[in-house]
């Protein structure tokens, strides 16, 4: 496969196609509806150098239970580092709520491939359902992407019946065209999901980005017939911008994406605003921010 | 050469858009509209008033005037009247009135906008983010003009033509109704304008809006009419210009009417655009590109992109991609902030777009129309795309101005420019390739006013807009939008 010749995307016209979706005006049922689903497609997420099994535990029983005073589904998923993997497939118990996991030395991913390896199976051994990956952005720019599909190939494997999330960091890349290739590179490689960015490093999830690398699992699902899921990841923080990332997806890949298992939001902040609109959806009344828990 | 398969999108979601109508309560539609001469709202001399249709419901909006040559002659009088106070005030005061005519445009566009999309049925997205900002646009850029018109022609003498008759289309109406009037007023001149008569309620609401913005009575006369007005306004002794938007065959007639009266003329006129889409192009964003060339304004565009050129190493693609894309277009009551596609204008006009369409498929042409629902009620038309069109076909020929687009293939770039140049008309074109040099070659070959390279129907103030060949001839828009305005010594 020569991802020298992935398909060339023209920054200025993906940037004003991405603005149109933001004029459809969703509401009233429609906004409910869609509320709802963006929050069933939540990976609640706690990425920090002072999480402990405290926090995490607490973030589980919120993925559980975002706020019990409305008729809401859980979220998606819990992503955390591999050594809360644990503790959070024991708080999550059968309620369906998965544990994700980034690995592969997460964020950067400059590490050996032995040791992203390592990682993955530590990772995998205490039941993540998902694994989060970064892709190794100093190879892609140096043009290896052989090496960066291989690095991808390879933990796949080792991921076993998990299912994998292949982080392409888009503020690094640069480009378009460079963002286009890594979708391609991950996907031919085994990708269940390409995901924009580890939430490290800004611009993270922007609307043109995402509606890029979701072009890219249109031709291939157009090619072959085979689904790979999407996760935005980092600075999708509100509601309304959560439902033009839907209306996005929804005239981009259509009905079958608009479901958690091809479709998560990566965010920590976005769960409570959408309970916010639910909740005034509900009542007619904005509450106050103390009427909704901070985990 | 990759072939299109079976696998598809499903665009029919269980997550629907709840309909979301813009509201119209704070507009405010007169039930009955008289003509604007000489500053003042006088009825006609005719007595007679016709209706203007909301194409969408089919509901009488409002009576509209008709003028006859006598209320014309009145409108041209009263323009001659104004012209030398008009001409003396200067360029520095005349800019402040221009100024003043765009902040109250700004003011009360989402007023403008309502009434445009029910009087003419294109969806409220578009004029509330296209027309009525691209209008006041146009009245800011020339009000900057206005006192600097010495630094556009640089040694030459220049002065204002007298009095000129306007006439103008129903796609964009206070749109092109700012196109004419704000480089006449800004150059001098004194203006009686026409608009077409399905859509004459903005043109109305621009008469009260500059009467509000204390412009000199007469400057700007507004006269509402079907052909015949428009005829008297062509046919006038005492016009020095006539600048006409509208169709090819009334362009021609009117240069045989004026033909030896020294009337000054430019003419915007039909339109077949090709929109070339090279095998190195960016194809998701040339499919959105071709799908706004075709489907803005229902196609409604002298400058629509209305044949696709597709290299054939990539058709399979860009056909399914456009087919797809075709699926997820709204189509339905244009004052909801969803439609993407709203009524055809006239009852007329969709008629012969129905006749076109008929055409292609009497030919044998593969047709694809979009899955939507059609409205009961209303002038409706689906998105339809013909496939393999010939160039012989009076589909790749005739101007159809609706949203049918005539799909036709080429092999290499001589090919592409020999049958895009081929067609009496020359307004725009459009090119996509990721080859810089490629589309510089394109521009320089093809015979069209307007050459976009990697987008399509982009409008600025700033920038010229005008035809080759039947397309017409001036300049509208830009430092060259002046020279139709002003005789230049």
């Amino acid at each position: 496969m020569d991802f020298t010749k992935s398909p060339k995307i023209d920054q200025v016209g993906l940037v004003e196609r991405a603005a149109r979706f933001k004029t459809r005006s969703i509401k009233k049922d429609a906004k409910i509806q869609g509320l709802k689903m963006a929050l069933s497609m939540i990976d609640l997420t706690t990425l920090e150098g002072k999480d402990t099994e405290g926090k995490v535990k607490q973030l589980c029983y919120k993925a559980m239970h975002p706020d019990d005073s409305l008729d809401v589904p859980t979220v998606a998923a819990i992503c955390v580092y591999p050594n809360y993997v644990a503790i959070a497939k024991k708080t999550l118990g059968a309620s369906g709520v998965k544990v994700a996991s980034v690995a592969t030395a997460f964020p950067s991913g400059n590490s050996n491939l032995t040791v992203k390896l390592e990682d993955v199976k530590i990772a995998v051994d205490a039941g993540a359902d998902e694994i989060d990956m970064v892709i190794s952005r100093g190879k892609f720019h140096q043009g290896e992407y052989q090496f960066v599909y291989d690095e991808i190939a390879t933990i796949k494997e080792a991921c076993g019946t998990s299912r994998l999330k292949v982080i392409l960091e888009t503020g690094e890349l640069g480009a378009a065209d460079n963002v286009r290739r890594a979708s391609d590179i991950a996907i031919h490689a085994g990708a269940d999901f390409i995901k924009t960015s580890t939430g490290k490093i800004s611009p993270a999830a922007t609307m043109p980005v995402t509606l890029l690398m979701l072009e890219a699992i249109k031709d291939h699902y157009l090619k072959t017939g085979k689904m790979v899921g999407m996760k935005p990841a980092g600075g999708i923080s509100d509601s309304k911008t959560a439902l033009q990332f839907l209306v996005m997806l929804r005239e981009t890949l259509g009905n079958d994406w608009l479901t958690n298992e091809w479709f998560r939001f990566g965010a920590s902040r976005l769960t409570n605003d959408i309970l916010l609109q639910l909740k005034k959806q509900a009542t007619g009344i904005y509450q106050s921010g103390d009427y909704f828990s901070k985990d | 050469m990759a072939k299109e398969n079976a696998f598809s999108l499903k665009f029919d979601t269980d997550w629907q858009y709840a309909p979301a109508p813009e509201s119209s309560d704070h507009v405010e539609i007169k039930a009955r509209y008289d003509l604007f001469i000489g500053g003042k709202f006088v009825q006609p001399n005719s007595k007679k008033y016709f209706n203007s249709i909301n194409p969408a419901t089919e509901a009488v909006v409002c009576e509209i005037a008709e003028a006859n040559e006598k209320d014309v002659d009145a409108a041209v009088n009263a323009a001659r009247k104004a012209f030398p106070a008009w001409t003396k005030i200067g360029g520095k005061e005349r800019g402040k009135y221009l100024f003043r005519i765009a902040r109250l445009i700004q003011e009360r566009a989402r007023e403008f906008s309502v009434i445009e999309s029910i009087d003419g049925g294109k969806p409220i997205r578009e004029s509330r983010d296209i027309d009525i900002p691209l209008a006041a646009a146009h009245f800011f850029y020339y009000a900057g003009w206005a006192d600097k018109l010495e630094y556009a022609f640089p040694n030459r003498k220049v002065e204002p033509l007298g009095v000129a008759g306007q006439i103008i289309p129903w796609n964009f109406p206070l749109l092109m109704a700012a196109w004419k009037i704000a480089p006449a007023l800004a150059c001098g001149n004194c203006v009686v304008l026409k608009p077409a008569e399905t859509t004459s309620v903005t043109a109305m609401k621009l008469a009260e809006l500059i009467k509000d913005a204390g412009l000199p009575d007469g400057v700007v006369n507004i006269v509402t009419g079907a052909g015949k007005t428009g005829a008297a306004i062509v046919n006038h002794k005492d016009v020095n210009k006539i600048a006409f938007t509208g169709s090819t065959q009334v362009g021609k007639s009117i240069q045989k009417s004026i033909a030896g009266t020294g009337k000054k003329t430019t003419l915007e006129l039909g339109g077949k655009a090709a929109n070339i889409i090279f095998e190195d192009a960016p194809i998701d964003q040339a499919v959105e590109g071709v799908i706004n060339g075709i489907f803005f304004n229902q196609g409604h565009v002298c400058c629509a992109g209305s044949r696709l050129f597709v290299q054939e190493s990539v058709k399979d693609e860009v056909i399914q991609k456009l087919k797809i894309r075709l699926e997820t277009l709204i189509l339905g009551d244009p004052m909801d902030k969803n439609t993407d596609i709203g009524a055809i204008n006239s009852k007329e006009q969709l008629k012969t777009i129905t006749d076109y369409i008929k055409l292609g498929e009497q030919e044998g042409f593969e047709k694809f129309q979009a899955n939507v629902a059609i409205p009961k009620k209303g002038y409706f038309c689906a998105p339809t795309l013909f496939l393999d069109v010939a160039q012989s076909s009076r589909l790749a020929q005739e101007e159809i101005f609706g949203p049918v687009l005539a799909i036709q293939t080429f092999r290499t770039v001589d090919e592409a420019i020999e049958k895009a140049n081929n067609t009496p008309y020359g307004l725009s074109a459009g090119v996509w390739t990721d080859k810089g040099s490629k589309a510089f070659n394109m521009a320089a070959q093809l015979k069209a006013g307007v050459i976009w390279a990697n987008t399509f129907n982009k409008f600025d103030p700033t920038s010229p807009f005008g035809g080759f060949k039947e397309s017409g001839f001036g300049r509208e828009g830009g430092m060259h939008g002046l020279a139709a305005y002003l005789k230049i010594g």
